[in-house]
């Protein structure tokens, strides 16, 4: 077992990016599907755009991953917790990519381009095809709601190491103020 | 570790903080998904009310009825200094397009209704895209989404009942004094016999973006170029389709055309309101000519997919600040999503008939 205690710099921080947005869009995404008001249209715009962030910067941290050891998980914890711990985050993994990406065919298949914050459009990957557009849409909702139970599970198990357990899985993901020297 | 961890009421406490945190996180988030209410008038509820518990299946829940349409926009070039909207430079832009009458019912007898719809879809290589639905009232009835849902939930007849309050009706349109315009563009509006002899508009103002970022607030309108004539004698003015049947009578013949006259506002004319029409004398460009070369049934045109979603916009044009214009956007998508998912399970079912019935065989 490597004595490595905590995430790099760049783990922490792309993960606390990644949750700001993920969670805004999730609110902003349940939100602006109902509402009639004008500032549904802007939303919509920045709903892709942030979208596109999330997705790359999804991408960039699994790349990420490779290049350090993550901390071990407490030694303490049952082979079952510990396989639920990794099985949440490749679900988090699958669902911050499969999100963005439903988005996109979704709009792709109303005949509509994904733009990015207005400077350029995203390549188009499929066609018009209405059908097509009435299966993504659903899907859209569907991965949204499971990512927020997902999210929901993650912050729990997080407290509960943090508050309950009281052990090294909340710190390693925490940046160290007071330790600096 | 702490020695607190042995102290059963701390246990307690922090267990609380755990679980009124995250009740509090995921509580915000069924607010905000509207599952408490409090959120105004919703889209969902604007669709549910304009399906009036009997939603025509896979249809658009309101305009249902119509045909798909082609053609091209022959632009003048004469707007080009007031946006840079690809579709306004001189040129030819080939479009989707569709005439339509209001309500809901698909299979309604088109001189029947009171208003119809044209719209029309613009895709570019580059990336662009435009869609505007107009329609034939000049003006809208009222400012806001939610005055717009009141009046429809009284005009609507109770699904139950069948009858409407007229009591209540009259005290909304003493209570709405900017629905007098539309009331008298109502009564002065003599319904032509013909699709291609409508006059149809923006309704709602849209800014026009130059160059030099300078913006412009616009109505445009579809002026036809054909004049009213009474309906042909060979097509019965009681047949349910006449609209459709005289236009593609037309189109053997000839091309229908349309001229686009953008209207400019001045300071005085206020954007955000669809109430109220701008007055004549304000400076009119004929932006180039609309012309349809070919009318197609909707169901399995390519029109039919279509969201004629108007804040979907080219480089060069925006959407004004308008509450309805908003409202439009929004409850078009809402009865888009609900008809596409209908029709992918309409072709769902139709293929597994189809695979059971080849199995039989």
């Amino acid at each position: 077992m490597s004595n490595i205690k905590s995430f790099p710099t760049s783990a922490k921080l792309m993960h606390w990016i990644s949750a700001l947005l993920v969670i805004s869009l999730l609110f902003v995404g349940v939100s602006m599907i109902q509402s009639m008001a004008p500032w549904q249209h802007t939303a919509i715009k920045m709903h892709q755009s942030i979208g596109v962030l999330v997705f790359v910067l999804v991408l960039v941290r699994l790349v990420n991953r490779f290049f350090f050891t993550a901390p071990a998980l407490p030694s303490e914890l049952s082979r079952l917790q510990q396989l639920a711990a990794k099985f949440t985050q490749v679900l988090l993994y699958v669902l911050m990519l499969a999100q963005p990406l439903s988005g996109w065919l979704m709009r792709n298949a109303e005949g509509l381009p994904v733009s990015f914050f207005g400077l350029f459009q995203l390549p188009t990957l499929i066609g018009f095809n209405y059908q097509a557009f009435g299966v993504l849409r659903d899907l859209h909702g569907i991965l949204a709601w499971s990512l927020f139970v997902v999210i929901v599970l993650h912050i729990g198990a997080a407290l509960h190491h943090g508050l309950i357990r009281q052990d090294s899985v909340l710190p390693s993901m925490l940046f160290k103020f007071r330790s600096r020297k | 570790m702490s020695n607190s961890t042995n102290d059963s009421t701390s246990i307690i406490k922090r267990y609380a903080v755990i679980f009124v945190l995250m009740a509090g996180f995921v509580l915000a988030f069924l607010y905000a998904a509207g599952m408490f209410g409090g959120r105004g008038v919703t889209a969902q509820q604007f669709v549910n009310l304009q399906e009036n518990e009997k939603p025509n299946v896979s249809f658009r829940r309101a305009h249902a009825k119509g045909v798909c349409l082609q053609g091209e926009f022959v632009a003048s070039g004469l707007l080009a200094p007031f946006t840079t909207a690809e579709f306004f430079q001189k040129g030819n832009y080939p479009f989707i397009g569709r005439f339509s009458i209001g309500g809901g019912n698909p299979t309604a007898p088109d001189l029947a209704s009171g208003v119809r719809s044209l719209a029309l879809s613009f895709t570019s290589d580059s990336g662009q895209r435009w869609r505007t639905a107009m329609n034939t009232p000049t003006v809208m009835a009222v400012r806001t989404p939610e005055v717009f849902f009141q009046q429809i939930k009284l005009l609507t007849p109770d699904p139950k009942t069948g009858k409407r309050d007229e009591t209540k009706i009259k005290a909304f349109f003493a209570a709405h004094p900017e629905m007098a315009e539309f009331n008298q563009w109502k009564e002065n509006y003599v319904a032509s016999s013909s699709f291609a002899t409508e006059k149809y508009h923006s309704i709602n103002a849209f800014y026009l973006v130059n160059d030099n970022g300078e913006r412009q607030a616009v109505r445009w309108a579809m002026v036809p170029q054909a004049e009213p004539q009474p309906l042909d004698e060979n097509i019965s003015d009681s047949h349910p389709d006449a609209l459709q049947i005289e236009l593609a009578q037309r189109l053997e013949n000839d091309v229908v055309r349309f001229d686009v006259l953008v209207t400019l506002a001045n300071d005085s004319d206020d954007e955000n309101n669809p109430t109220v029409a701008w007055p004549a004398e304000r400076a009119v460009i004929n932006a180039g000519t609309v012309v349809i070369r070919a009318v197609e049934p909707q169901q399995g045109s390519a029109c039919n997919g279509i969201n004629f979603d108007p804040l979907v916009l080219p480089k060069g044009m925006e959407a004004t600040a308008d509450p309805i214009l908003n409202a439009r956007s929004a409850v078009y998508a809402e009865s888009y999503r609900r008809r596409a998912r209908e029709s992918f399970q309409q072709q769902a079912d139709s293929q597994k008939t189809g695979q059971q019935k080849a199995g039989a065989q």
